[in-house]
C-alpha cells in the first residue's frame, strides 16, 4: 500500500503536466482563433513550393537508408534499457556481473563493427 | 496525502498544480529572455546592436513578437491532412513540457524528483520526434516531409550517445534521481570525473535540439524551415516555445547533472538566493555556449552527421560506460577516471577535428541492396 502511494505521489505531477502542456497549447490556438483574421482564399491553401505549383502529393517513396538507421537504434536503444538498472545494481554483485556486461557490450559491439564493415553506418 | 511546498502543507493535488504553474511562469520568462539573449549575443558577433527599439534596450522585443504571432492568420494548406497537421503542435509541445517534472531549479524548488529521473527525461524528450513526423507528413509538402525523415534520423542517432553519457553518470553517483546526483557533488563537480561523458553530452545534446552545427533538419538553404514550413502565426510559435523550452530543460540537465546544478559551491551553505544565481549562472553558461556554436560553426553534412553519431560518439560512449564500471567495481582512486576521462576528451576532440577537416567524398552512384528492377512507382525522395 505504502509503495503504491508513492507511486501515485511521485507520477501525479507527470499526469497533471501533459494536462497543462495541452492546456498550454489549446488556450494559445484559442486565442489566435479570437485575435487572428481569418479570411477563406482558394489560393492561400496551397502547398509552399518555392513558387512552383506542386505536381503531386509530398508523401510519396523515400529512401531506403532511413530503415536501416532505425533497426540499428532499435537494437541498441534495447540494449540502453538493459543496461540501466545493471548500472545501478552491479557494485552489490560485483565482479561477475562487470564481466557479464563486458561480453554483452562485446557482443553488441562485433554487431555494430559487423554493420560498419558492411557500409551500413555510411550514408550513400 | 499533504506535500510540503516551502514550509506550506498541501493536498499532492495542489501542491503539484502550483510548482506546475510557477514553471510555467518560469517558462514563459526564460524563453523570452533566450530568444532577446541569442538575438543580442549573435548582434554583439556581429558587430551589430540588436534589437534595440521596443522598450528599454529592446527587453520587450519577444512580448512584441509574441503578440504579433498570435495576431497573425493561422493558415493551413488544402492538402494538408486535417489531424495530422493539426495535432502536430500538441505532440511535440506536451512531451517537452512534461520534461520539466524532474528538473531540480534549487534544493527546495522542483516539481517531483523521481527515482527514475534521467529513464523519464530521455524516454520522454525523444516522443516529440513523433510530432515532428506528424508535422512533417501533415503537412503535404517535400520539405516537411525530408525534415521531417532527417529530424527522425538525426534524433534517433544522437538519442543513443545522450542516453549512454547519462547512463555512465548514472553509475558513477549511484542513482538516477537528479537530486541525489546533485547532492553528491558537493565537493567535486561530475564533470571532473567524467569530462568524457559531459562532452558527449554536450555534442548529443545539440543535435537532439537541431541546434547549429546539426540543423539539417531545419536548414533554411536546404529545406526551407523543415517540418515548420506550412505552419504560420500561433502554431509556428508553439515549435519555438518547445525548442526554446527544451534548450532550457537541456541546460539545466547539463548544469544538474555534470556542473553541480545549485550544490556546487556553496550552494547548501549560501541559502535559496545564492542557489538561484548558481542555477542561473550555470544554465546561462551553457545557452551561452549553444549560441557561441551557432555563430561560429558552419552546418554539416547529412554523411558526417549520420556517421559522426554512429562512428565516433557511440562508441566512446560505451567505453566510458566500461571504464567506469571497471574502476568502479575494483574500487580504484577516482584519479583514474580523471586521467582516462581526459585521454578520451583528447581521442574524441582529435576525430572530431579530423571528421570535420575531411575532404568530402563523394561515395558513389547508390548501390541498391537487392537488385530490384528499379524503383517503379514515382521516384525515390531521400
Amino acid at each position: 500500500m505504502a509503495q503504491a502511494d508513492a507511486l501515485y505521489v511521485d507520477y501525479l505531477p507527470v499526469l497533471l503536466a501533459a494536462i497543462v502542456g495541452f492546456v498550454l497549447v489549446f488556450s494559445a490556438l484559442i486565442g489566435s482563433r479570437l485575435l487572428a483574421p481569418f479570411s477563406q482564399e482558394r489560393e492561400k491553401g496551397t502547398t509552399y513550393e518555392c513558387g512552383m505549383l506542386p505536381l503531386q502529393r509530398a508523401s510519396t517513396n523515400f529512401g531506403m537508408r532511413f530503415y536501416l538507421y532505425a533497426i540499428l537504434f532499435v537494437v541498441f536503444d534495447v540494449e540502453a534499457v538493459f543496461i540501466f538498472p545493471w548500472a545501478l545494481s552491479f557494485m552489490g554483485i560485483g565482479q561477475f556481473a562487470y564481466w557479464s556486461m563486458v561480453v554483452f557490450i562485446g557482443i553488441l559491439g562485433l554487431g555494430l563493427g559487423y554493420a560498419w564493415k558492411k557500409g551500413a553506418l555510411q550514408w550513400r | 496525502m499533504n506535500a510540503d511546498l516551502f514550509g506550506l502543507e498541501l493536498n499532492v493535488w495542489a501542491d503539484a498544480a502550483i510548482r506546475l504553474v510557477m514553471v510555467v511562469t518560469l517558462m514563459t520568462v526564460v524563453v523570452m529572455g533566450y530568444t532577446y539573449l541569442e538575438r543580442k549575443i549573435i548582434a554583439r558577433f556581429n558587430r551589430r546592436l540588436g534589437p534595440t527599439k521596443t522598450g528599454p534596450w529592446g527587453l520587450l522585443q519577444a512580448v512584441a513578437d509574441a503578440l504579433k504571432l498570435v495576431g497573425k492568420e493561422d493558415l493551413r494548406p488544402r492538402s494538408a491532412d486535417p489531424w495530422t497537421f493539426e495535432l502536430g503542435p500538441y505532440m511535440i509541445f506536451i512531451p517537452i513540457f512534461m520534461g520539466f517534472v524532474i528538473v531540480p531549479f534549487i534544493a527546495d524548488f522542483h516539481i517531483r524528483l523521481l527515482d527514475l529521473g534521467l529513464i523519464y527525461f530521455v524516454a520522454i524528450s525523444s516522443v516529440s520526434i513523433v510530432g515532428w513526423v506528424m508535422a512533417g507528413w501533415g503537412s503535404d509538402n517535400r520539405y516537411a516531409m525530408l525534415g521531417a525523415l532527417r529530424s527522425v534520423a538525426q534524433g534517433i542517432s544522437y538519442e543513443l550517445p545522450l542516453v549512454l553519457s547519462l547512463l555512465a553518470v548514472g553509475m558513477y553517483a549511484g542513482s538516477f534521481n537528479l537530486g541525489v546526483i546533485i547532492a553528491g557533488q558537493d565537493v567535486v563537480p561530475n564533470i571532473v570525473w567524467q569530462p568524457m561523458a559531459a562532452f558527449i553530452f554536450f555534442i548529443a545534446a545539440l543535435a537532439e535540439l537541431n541546434r547549429t552545427p546539426f540543423d539539417i533538419p531545419l536548414g533554411e538553404s536546404e529545406v526551407v524551415g523543415g517540418p515548420f514550413v506550412e505552419y504560420s502565426g500561433i502554431r509556428w510559435s508553439m515549435f519555438q516555445l518547445g525548442e526554446y523550452a527544451s534548450i532550457f530543460i537541456m541546460s539545466l540537465v547539463f548544469s544538474a547533472v555534470f556542473l553541480g546544478g545549485w550544490m556546487w559551491p556553496f550552494g547548501e551553505d549560501l541559502g535559496r538566493w545564492f542557489q538561484v544565481l548558481l542555477s542561473g549562472i550555470k544554465a546561462g553558461g551553457f545557452f551561452f555556449v549553444v549560441v557561441w556554436i551557432r555563430i561560429s560553426v558552419p552546418r554539416m553534412r547529412i554523411d558526417q552527421l549520420m556517421g559522426y553519431s554512429w562512428k565516433v560518439l557511440l562508441p566512446l560512449a560505451l567505453v566510458q560506460v566500461l571504464v567506469n564500471g571497471l574502476v568502479m567495481v575494483n574500487g580504484w582512486h577516482e584519479v583514474t577516471l580523471l586521467i582516462s576521462g581526459l585521454v578520451g576528451v583528447a581521442v574524441l576532440v582529435t576525430v572530431t577535428g579530423r571528421v570535420v577537416a575531411a575532404p568530402s567524398v563523394r561515395p558513389g552512384p547508390a548501390r541498391p541492396l537487392m537488385p530490384t528492377p528499379a524503383i517503379a512507382q514515382g521516384e525515390a525522395v531521400s
